[in-house]
């Protein structure tokens, strides 16, 4: 904290200089801003069972695997095929921290990026639907500071909904099978030490990946003052941006669609590290925050509000 | 309201605490724009920057190029491969193409490497491997959240299937010391699929119908290297047009391997190292225990010589030699194969596809143009290098020339 005191013991030594000009706010300022945002969305019911949602998930899939597999037998073994269920999935009974990797694989197409357009699309047009956006600006924190705000509430959002898939995948893997030495999917075993940084590596990565749809629902956010109408829109450009990024006639297109890139965390399963669609992602992800956030500042100072 | 403090503080322009002009309003519109453009000229002009700087060498002769390829010995090296292939081989519904004709070896989930190799021959793949002396070697292909690794390590030879946790373990016999004995273990393929062996290929089918000559510099995966340039001559029949290799101009290692059709477009196979590095790979990059749990197939010692060959990575001659009990017309680039089969055509493009050869040639057929000559009818069915002469009366005749001079083989052989 020592960085947000530092204006104010600056600020005591040229008390007559803020007479004639009055300073700029405080950092600290816009930090307030920031906890109030984030406890008020972390206190509502919508979060609180959404995140439950999000918890359960990782403990289905356990579940599931394991009542599969109770025969003896390995996951997806007894359907023939060629063994390729769904990312992660057939490592999960060996090697419990597979839970972890895969249930992020199952819930970043689907289930988090929704969480996310219900947290973002709510950030300002709930406020401004609900008739207590206006009271928010009489605050002389600035529209710019307060959209800051809800910015960085928003993106702590993707990493605590993030966290708490990995989380519980981690204590349902831990529960539910072995633990140990785990084999990377280059086939080296690493400590599970090493695995378990992995993991907290991949849970970042896969927050990272959700910054983007996160910035657009802000945008969203800004341009009605329905909750809904901005949720929808941004659970529907989800959808639609991962429906386009499966049509091969449009590869041209798809290196700039942001889901295109989210499974590449698994790239971080390998050794070494196969590091060019992992930064390519954070690129990808970094440009929607540039435009999407800029956007939504420009519309949110300049927007007249009647609610 | 908690969140409404008192004022303290006033606001300066940019916090905006006074109504905006209509002006100002639309001018804040401008950043998320300019964000745009400057992203958008980034993405189109940090590749062209990137690639005009091509080295400064000093000029050296063909000959002395190759002999400093043949002359190579990079022992220990590791780094990323990518491998493009076009070969314009009509892709099936479902993304499946004729490759997995070839391919298919029942659906069982064994990481038999034989099954992995077909993949190859179509679209994209970026293969990461790694070299330490003639018994180590690793390649993986990289998939979609998953890995199939094969690892050769003295006489073990691994495979490892990430995606069904599968492996596929073969040994190499106790008596075979002689490193050639070796390499017939290792599933050739796929190590076969790094630029070094490919290129070592062509060079030794480079005779009096072909021009080398040196052409330019190039920098690939950061290293700066010599661009070897091997073209058939003025006369010749065939549907290659040329084939460039980029050799590392400090060590003689063939960097980046391309085949261009003579009919210009996209290369039909494009092999190259975008990242390189001729340091000792890490430890523990050979090592291989199966995880718990994972399905191991050992290798059937008996079928060993039946296993399919691998075509994706294979250069042109190879697939006019792959197909066994074949007569070979002509020589150097313009050398045409043929085949007389006794019922329905095998798959041509496909060899080793002894899997359902009906199910291809019909379906070859309904890609096929109708031809008419000397020696009768027949059906032309051609890729982007490789076209093969159907005849009614049960010959094949495939190579890498184009549709007339396999109409004149026909007509010769007749």
């Amino acid at each position: 904290m020592s960085r947000v005191d530092e204006p104010r013991v600056a600020g005591t030594g040229a008390r007559a200089e803020r007479a004639a000009n009055p300073p700029r706010p405080s950092p600290l300022w816009a930090l307030a801003l920031f906890r109030s945002e984030l406890t008020t969305t972390l206190r509502r019911w919508r979060t609180l069972a959404l995140l439950g949602v999000l918890a359960l998930i990782p403990i289905l899939i356990g579940v599931a695997v394991k009542i599969e597999t109770s025969d003896g037998g390995s996951f997806g073994g007894g359907r023939g095929g060629d063994g390729q269920g769904p990312a992660f999935f057939a490592q999960i009974t060996n090697n419990g921290i597979f839970l972890v990797f895969a249930s992020l694989a199952a819930t970043l197409p689907v289930f988090l990026p929704m969480v996310i357009a219900v947290i973002a699309g709510d950030t300002i047009a709930g406020e401004a639907g609900s008739g207590t956006l206006r009271y928010l600006l009489v605050a002389p924190a600035g529209r710019t500071r307060l959209l800051l705000a809800k910015f960085t509430t928003t993106m702590a959002f993707c990493l605590i909904a993030t966290l708490v898939v990995a989380f519980s995948g981690l204590v349902t893997g831990a529960l539910l099978f072995p633990l140990g030495d785990v084999t990377l999917i280059s086939g080296i075993t690493v400590s599970f030490d090493e695995a378990l940084l992995r993991a907290l590596g991949v849970a970042a990565l896969v927050a990272l990946s959700l910054v983007g749809i996160a910035t657009v629902g802000l945008f969203i956010s800004t341009l009605t003052s329905s909750g809904i109408a901005a949720m929808a829109t941004t659970v529907g450009l989800v959808i639609t941006a991962q429906i386009l990024d499966t049509i091969p006639q449009l590869h041209a297109i798809h290196p700039y669609l942001f889901p295109h890139y989210w499974l590449s965390f698994a790239d971080l399963l390998r050794e070494p590290v196969y590091w060019d669609e992992l930064v390519k992602n954070l690129g990808l992800q970094g440009l929607y925050v540039a435009v999407f956030g800029s956007a939504a500042w420009a519309r949110f100072t300049a927007k007249d509000i009647t609610a | 309201m908690a969140r409404i403090r008192p004022t303290q503080v006033a606001d300066d322009g940019f916090w905006d605490e006074e109504r905006p002009s209509r002006r100002k309003k639309a001018a804040r519109y401008a950043a998320p724009v300019a964000v745009a453009g400057i992203a958008a000229a980034t993405i189109g002009l940090v590749p062209a920057l990137a690639s005009t700087g091509d080295p400064n060498l000093p000029k050296i002769s063909a000959q002395e190029l190759i002999s400093k390829m043949a002359a190579s010995d990079a022992q220990q090296l590791s780094g990323s491969v990518k491998i493009t292939t076009d070969l314009g081989i009509p892709s099936l519904p479902g993304g499946g193409s004729l490759a997995d004709l070839g391919g298919a070896q029942g659906g069982d989930a064994s990481a038999a490497p034989e099954s992995k190799l077909m993949e190859l021959i179509s679209g994209s793949h970026t293969l990461r491997v790694a070299t330490d002396g003639p018994d180590k070697q690793r390649v993986s292909i990289v998939e979609n959240a998953a890995e199939y690794s094969m690892i050769h390590n003295g006489d073990e030879v691994w495979a490892y299937d990430s995606g069904s946790n599968s492996a596929y373990h073969a040994t190499a016999p106790k008596d075979a010391k002689a490193k050639g004995d070796h390499r017939q273990d290792v599933p050739k393929d796929l190590r076969d699929a790094t630029p070094q062996k490919i290129a070592k290929t062509v060079l030794s089918s480079v005779d009096d119908t072909t021009d080398v000559t040196v052409d330019g510099t190039s920098r690939v995966a950061g290293r700066d290297a010599y661009d070897l340039l091997i073209k058939p001559k003025q006369n010749s029949d065939s549907t290659v047009g040329s084939v460039r290799i980029a050799v590392d101009a400090d060590n003689g290692v063939p960097l980046k391997f391309t085949l261009s059709p003579k009919s210009g477009g996209k290369a039909i196979i494009d092999v190259g190292f975008t990242t390189v590095d001729f340091g000792k790979p890490k430890a523990g990059t050979f090592n291989f225990t199966p995880p718990k749990g994972a399905k191991v197939t050992e290798e059937p010692k008996a079928d060993r010589k039946d296993a399919p060959k691998g075509f994706g990575t294979k250069d042109f001659k190879d697939a006019q030699g792959a197909l066994s009990g074949l007569k070979v017309i002509g020589d150097g680039w313009d050398s045409v194969a043929r085949l007389d089969t006794p019922g329905g055509a095998a798959a041509p493009t496909a060899p080793g596809g002894d899997s359902g050869p009906g199910a291809a040639s019909g379906l070859l057929g309904g890609f096929g143009k109708e031809v008419k000559g000397k020696f009768g009818s027949g059906t032309v069915v051609s890729t982007r290098l490789v076209n093969a002469l159907l005849t009614d009366d049960g010959k094949v005749f495939v190579g890498a020339v184009d549709k007339d001079a396999l109409v004149k083989a026909a007509n010769a052989a007749k």
